[in-house]
């Protein structure tokens, strides 16, 4: 696989019913270009994170997942309200998500924090009233 | 000690809500945890997760963090886009009357004797 593969999805706004099909569908596609487990359960857990903020957070966006024979590169654009305080966010159980979004078990502060977590490079640029846009590589 | 979903399902310990399409998976350990997030950075995969959240996010979760199994403990019912969506996914989806603490000890016991 010397090509690049590039996936992209337009994730809705306030729609809970359908946060993860996309990463569900990136899950499906690395397993079966024969992406290792660990590295496919890292762009799991990475992009779901990011789905769910945009739909929590942000008016949805688009996500885009470049697919390489050295790395995994997920680009997440929303034209959310921005990140006011990105070191804040950044703190694990720090948490802006209304009640609603708690009830369902979201709203942990555990978002951004996963992302960081579980990939190798995150780089998030956001400008309040814009929209944030979050580049992540996982390496392979 | 390890066992399998199947065999896990063969105790009778818990009601079978779905039935997953692989039950040969192994289930090595067990996490319980609510907020999704949090079992979503730490459920280990193959362990079985023990929560009272039976919505459809639930399933997302379990399939991503690659569980083998999830176990609905308190009475905590799985909502029908739950439901469906664990059949579409093909997530074993297990429940129990008992609260968290005690579903968790049983699989323990299970695995470890």
């Amino acid at each position: 696989m010397a090509d690049v593969i590039a996936l992209t999805y337009e994730i809705s706004p306030d729609d809970f019913t359908r946060a993860g099909e996309a990463s569900s569908d990136v899950k499906s596609k690395l397993k079966q270009v024969g992406v290792s487990p660990a590295a496919i359960r890292k762009v799991a857990i990475a992009m779901y994170e990011g789905e769910i903020n945009m739909v929590i957070h942000a008016e949805g966006g688009k996500i885009t997942v470049e697919i390489s024979p050295t790395e995994i590169k997920m680009i997440l654009a929303d034209k959310g309200p921005g990140i006011p305080d990105i070191d804040r966010a950044m703190q694990a159980g720090w948490s802006t998500a209304p009640d609603e979004v708690r009830s369902l078990g979201f709203g942990a502060g555990m978002g951004l924090p996963n992302m960081k977590k579980y990939t190798d490079e995150m780089n998030i640029e956001t400008t309040l009233g814009v929209g944030t846009t979050i580049t992540m590589i996982v390496k392979l | 000690m390890t066992m399998t979903v199947e065999e896990l399902i063969g105790k009778e310990l818990f009601k079978v809500v779905a039935e997953g399409d692989d039950l040969s998976r192994q289930v090595t350990g067990i996490f319980c945890c609510d907020l999704l997030s949090v079992a979503m950075g730490r459920a280990p995969s193959d362990s079985a997760w023990v929560t009272v959240m039976g919505n459809v996010n639930t399933i997302a979760v379990a399939t991503l963090a690659d569980v083998s199994c999830v176990i609905l403990a308190e009475g905590a019912q799985a909502d029908e886009m739950c439901l469906a969506r664990a059949r579409q996914q093909g997530v074993t989806l297990l429940a129990t009357e008992e609260p968290v603490f005690e579903a968790a000890l049983r699989v323990h016991e299970l695995i470890h004797g």
